[in-house]
Parts: structure tokens; C-alpha cells; sequence
């Protein structure tokens, strides 16, 4: 078997990835996904809010996978669900599994890895205490009410103020659960501020901050008791601690990129961001692998997604055409973008200078809360150009425009992304 | 009375604040005209969308997401919820089918969110 593109994963990046690739002319397109639809976590999703950006409107995740689902129609490209990856070759053959078709060996031209994040556990973030039932990651409680319609408990109290808490802690009160509380570790929500005010705000629900779970009761095999404590820094204060009667514990505790098949494949990862290190093509270390969406790193808004996987998507087509026609790319080495002061990391890691076109787009994300701060680009000790930002916040995700003469002042030494505060 | 309200009509969650008693004029920190219009809103007739999910019978899954497709006043929302809890349906369901017809006398219609 063999395909120009195979796209691994049929959530929003791989839809996107796979549809602009076909619009520019990938020839032969293939999308696999393991579940037995396409549209990724966007299925269980239901809330408003998607794609303000993407189509101009508000619309809940199954109607924005609907869109795209729609789309593929008559575009030639080809979908396996239930279809599961194995694993994938630095010379680019997937290995996959499914029960229709049982194990086949796919050759590809290009890739694009679109395979999306998973959540942490109580494991990960080794919370103490019994192991009753009742205590789920809150994607999981999501699917189980959203989709598969099983309520997962009655009286909830949920660990983590990101998005996906605070979503939970409404659908959880429409259904007919008491929310105790939402409790969060960091000083801070990671959470957009409309989702406390429409989520929580809105239902009288309370939310915690500077406190976390420090320990965990059952009854008869379930849930029965969580005790919250406040902290400093991140270590429980004795004497803070708050017992909330529950049945239900949710967990919100962050994301992690899904590469499992990109190790196995040996290309490089960054640490920073779990996901592979990119070009500004959003090719990994592998000639003609490409990642995007939340598997290279985890973003906040899908309409975001779709737009680096359009990236993704464009860049494997042209990629696969000069493949055709036997061009060999004699590029410089890609220079590095490095992380400076307050900055967590950048997509992409490398930039090939003479490749960029007009400008490239940097993504990133700062490790506090900043006011009033300056993002710099340097080289060396030369600033090449600053911006003043009111405010930062590692929740949400920063764009960098920085246009192809900067880069080429650099004179194909590495430059350096950072954050300086105002009067320093 | 000074009031501070976060605007949910895009991400960005503008904090707009405005005097109760005079909002038109004393209304600031909205960056868009929906802004402006939802904290005026906020203030004397409080509306929300719902999203929730109801029954389907020979479906892909066993239950369907749907939404109300426009505002509803926010005291509603546990009342609208009963309404769309009672309701079940069939395969085959096509995305933006009208599942409830003006939903307790709002004006607005529950609608399917996907095909199937």
C-alpha cells in the first residue's frame, strides 16, 4: 500500500493538515484514526465556543468537526477508522492494525503526525491517600457524559482550573450534580477568564486557589471524602486542611503530546513541549515527517490548531511535489531559536532562514504571570526587535511575528527569544 | 453602584466595568460592539447559550449533542434543561435539525450539533 501523505490522527490537526495538503496538490491522501469516527476530542466537546477565529462564528466542537468532516467530500481523500497505528519508520512505512483490514504495512511520501495529547492521571501527579472509584480525569468524565451518556457521579469536586475543569464543573451542575468546589494549585486559573465567569460565576460554584488535594478517603469502594489543603509554593500548610464530603473527583491537571509513535520513530523531541522539534515548515527531525495540533504542543483554542496544521499541511504538499520533480533542497543549516528569560519554549525550535518567505510565525508561551513586559529578539547581545505586552500569562499562548529581515541580520547565528520587564 | 464584568463572548474576556445607574455613559474597557452590548445586557436581562446532549436511538453513540440556538435568559437554564431532557430521537439526525421548536415559549429552538 502506498499513499503521497498519510496523515496519523482524524482530529482537527490531521483534518486540516490532510485537507490543505490535498488543496495544494498532495496527490494520494490517506487519514487514520484509531477511534470508530473522525473528529478527535471535538466530538465530546459539546460546549460553545469554537471557531471564532477559523469561521467567524461561535459553534460548539461537534459542529466545527462537522464542518471539516463535511469538507473532505468529493476531495478524494481517503479515511481508516478503527484503524491503529503500530508504529512508524524513520523511512517513513506505518505499520497499522485494524479489525476490518487486520495488520497492513503502509508506505507513505510525507507524514504528518496529528495524533493530539493525552490527559495526566492521579498517577502523574501522585496525589496520596485510598484508591476508591469515582475518580476520573475530567476528558474521561467528559466522553463518559457527552457521548456514551453514564452520569459519573453526584456530588463532584474538581483539581485543576484550566479550561477543561471549569467546562466540567458547569456540565456537571446542568446534569444535576452539586460542584462542590474547583481547586487549584497555582496562585492563578490557567483557565480563560470567560470560562470562570460562565462556568463557575454563573453557578456559584467556588474556587480555591492555592490549594490542592492532599489526601483521599473511600467508603465501601467509593469515593467518599477529599481533603484540600492550602499551600505555600507547592507544599500543604498543616492545620489548612478542608474536608469535602464527595463521591466524584475530577481531575484537570494538565496535557500531555501523545508521541509514542514519534520516539519509536527516532525523531528528536523537545523537552520543553513533549512534542518534536520543528522547522518553520513543521518538519521534524525526519525529511517529510511534519507534526501539528496538540501532539507537537498542547494549544489553547482548536482554532489555533487549524491554522498550524494548515501549515503543516501546505508545507507536506510542496514538499512531496519537489520530491517529484527531483529538486534537491541545497539549504543553509537551520539556525536555532532559543528560550531567554520568562520564556517556556518556542514552535518552531529551528528556522531555516533562506526558506522563509516573508516572515515566520513563532508561538510561545512565558513561565509567569507578566505585566507590563517586553518579548525581545536578540542575537547575541544585538536587540533585533521588542514589543511591549500589557500582559502575559502562561495559560495563553503568545505569537511572535518576526519578518525575514530580522532573521537575516542575524547572519546565520542563533537568536534568542526572551522577556525583559518594563525598567529593567 | 461601580460594577466588573468579564465578558464571555470571545476568549480575549474583556473586564468591562460600568456604573449601574447611568451604564451607557459610564461603560469602559470592552474592545469590541458585542462587548459593549453583553455587559449592558448583563446588567438587566442576563442570557446564556446551552449545550447539552440528548437521547438517540439507533445512533452512533447513545446520546447526541444539541444547543440552544441563540440566547435564553439565564434564569431559565435549569428549566430549559428539563425541557431538552425529555426529548428523544432516532438516527438518522443531520447537523442543525431542530429538535425542540421555540423552546418554552424563548423563541429559541434546541437544534442538533452533527450528523448522525
Amino acid at each position: 500500500m502506498y499513499y503521497d501523505l498519510v496523515v496519523v490522527g482524524g482530529g482537527p490537526a490531521g483534518l486540516a493538515a490532510a485537507e490543505e495538503a490535498k488543496r495544494n496538490g498532495a496527490g494520494s491522501v490517506l487519514i487514520i484514526e484509531r477511534d470508530k469516527e473522525l473528529g478527535g476530542i471535538l466530538n465530546q466537546c459539546i460546549h460553545s465556543g469554537f471557531g471564532l477565529h477559523v469561521f467567524k462564528e461561535q459553534l460548539s466542537g461537534p459542529e466545527y468537526a462537522q464542518r471539516f468532516i463535511d469538507r473532505l467530500e468529493g476531495t478524494g481523500i481517503e479515511v481508516k477508522t478503527d484503524t491503529m497505528v503500530l508504529g512508524i519508520t524513520p523511512e517513513k512505512s506505518i505499520y497499522a492494525i485494524s479489525e476490518a483490514e487486520g495488520y497492513m504495512k503502509i508506505d507513505a511520501g510525507a507524514i504528518v503526525l496529528a495524533m493530539g495529547c493525552r490527559e495526566r492521571t492521579r498517577g502523574a501527579i501522585a496525589i496520596p491517600g485510598e484508591r476508591p472509584s469515582g475518580i476520573f480525569t475530567a476528558g474521561t468524565a467528559q466522553r463518559y457524559i457527552n457521548m456514551e451518556g453514564y452520569m459519573v457521579g453526584k456530588k463532584v469536586l474538581i483539581l485543576g482550573s484550566g479550561d477543561i475543569g471549569l467546562i466540567m464543573a458547569r456540565r456537571m451542575t446542568l446534569e444535576g450534580a452539586e460542584v462542590k468546589a474547583v481547586v487549584e494549585l497555582m496562585p492563578y486559573s490557567n483557565g480563560l477568564k470567560r470560562n470562570i465567569a460562565q462556568c463557575l460565576d454563573d453557578y456559584g460554584i467556588p474556587l480555591y486557589l492555592s490549594h490542592t488535594v492532599t489526601d483521599i478517603k473511600g467508603e465501601n469502594g467509593r469515593l467518599s471524602k477529599v481533603i484540600v489543603s492550602e499551600v505555600n509554593g507547592y507544599d500543604p500548610i498543616p492545620g489548612t486542611e478542608i474536608e469535602f464530603d464527595v463521591d466524584t473527583l475530577l481531575l484537570s491537571v494538565g496535557l500531555v503530546p501523545e508521541n509514542e509513535l514519534t520516539r519509536s520513530a527516532g525523531i528528536e523531541i523537545d523537552k520543553r513541549t513533549n512534542g518534536a522539534v520543528v522547522n518553520e515548515d513543521m518538519m521534524t527531525s525526519i525529511e517529510g515527517i511534519f507534526a501539528c495540533g496538540n501532539v507537537l504542543h498542547v494549544h489553547d483554542l482548536v482554532d489555533f490548531v487549524t491554522h498550524e496544521s494548515e501549515r503543516a499541511g501546505k508545507a507536506a504538499a510542496e514538499y512531496l511535489k519537489a520530491k517529484k520533480a527531483g529538486e534537491k533542497e541545497e539549504a543553509e543549516e537551520p539556525i536555532n531559536l532559543i528560550n531567554g528569560d520568562f520564556v517556556g519554549y518556542t514552535v518552531p525550535q529551528k528556522v531555516t532562514v533562506s526558506k522563509v518567505d516573508k516572515f515566520i510565525e513563532v508561538l510561545f508561551r512565558v513561565r509567569a504571570v507578566l505585566k507590563n513586559a517586553n518579548v525581545v529578539v536578540k542575537c547575541g547581545d544585538t536587540v533585533l526587535m521588542s514589543k511591549n505586552h500589557e500582559q502575559m500569562l502562561p495559560a495563553e499562548m503568545e505569537k511572535l511575528i518576526i519578518p525575514k529581515k530580522m532573521l537575516e541580520m542575524a547572519n546565520g547565528k542563533d537568536i534568542e527569544i526572551c522577556v525583559v520587564k518594563e525598567g529593567e | 453602584m461601580l460594577k466588573t464584568i468579564t465578558c464571555i463572548c470571545c476568549p480575549k474576556g474583556c473586564l468591562v466595568t460600568l456604573d449601574t445607574e447611568n451604564p451607557e455613559e459610564t461603560i469602559k474597557g470592552f474592545s469590541c460592539p458585542q462587548g459593549r452590548e453583553y455587559a449592558i445586557r448583563e446588567l438587566t436581562c442576563p442570557m446564556r447559550t446551552i449545550s447539552t446532549t440528548v437521547e438517540i436511538k439507533g445512533g452512533l453513540h447513545p446520546r447526541i449533542p444539541v444547543k440552544t440556538k441563540g440566547d435564553i435568559p439565564k434564569e431559565k437554564i435549569f428549566e430549559v434543561m428539563e425541557e431538552i431532557n425529555k426529548v428523544s430521537v432516532t438516527s438518522p439526525v443531520k447537523c442543525g435539525d431542530v429538535l425542540i421548536e421555540n423552546v418554552l415559549g424563548t423563541g429559541i429552538d434546541v437544534v442538533a450539533c452533527r450528523d448522525m
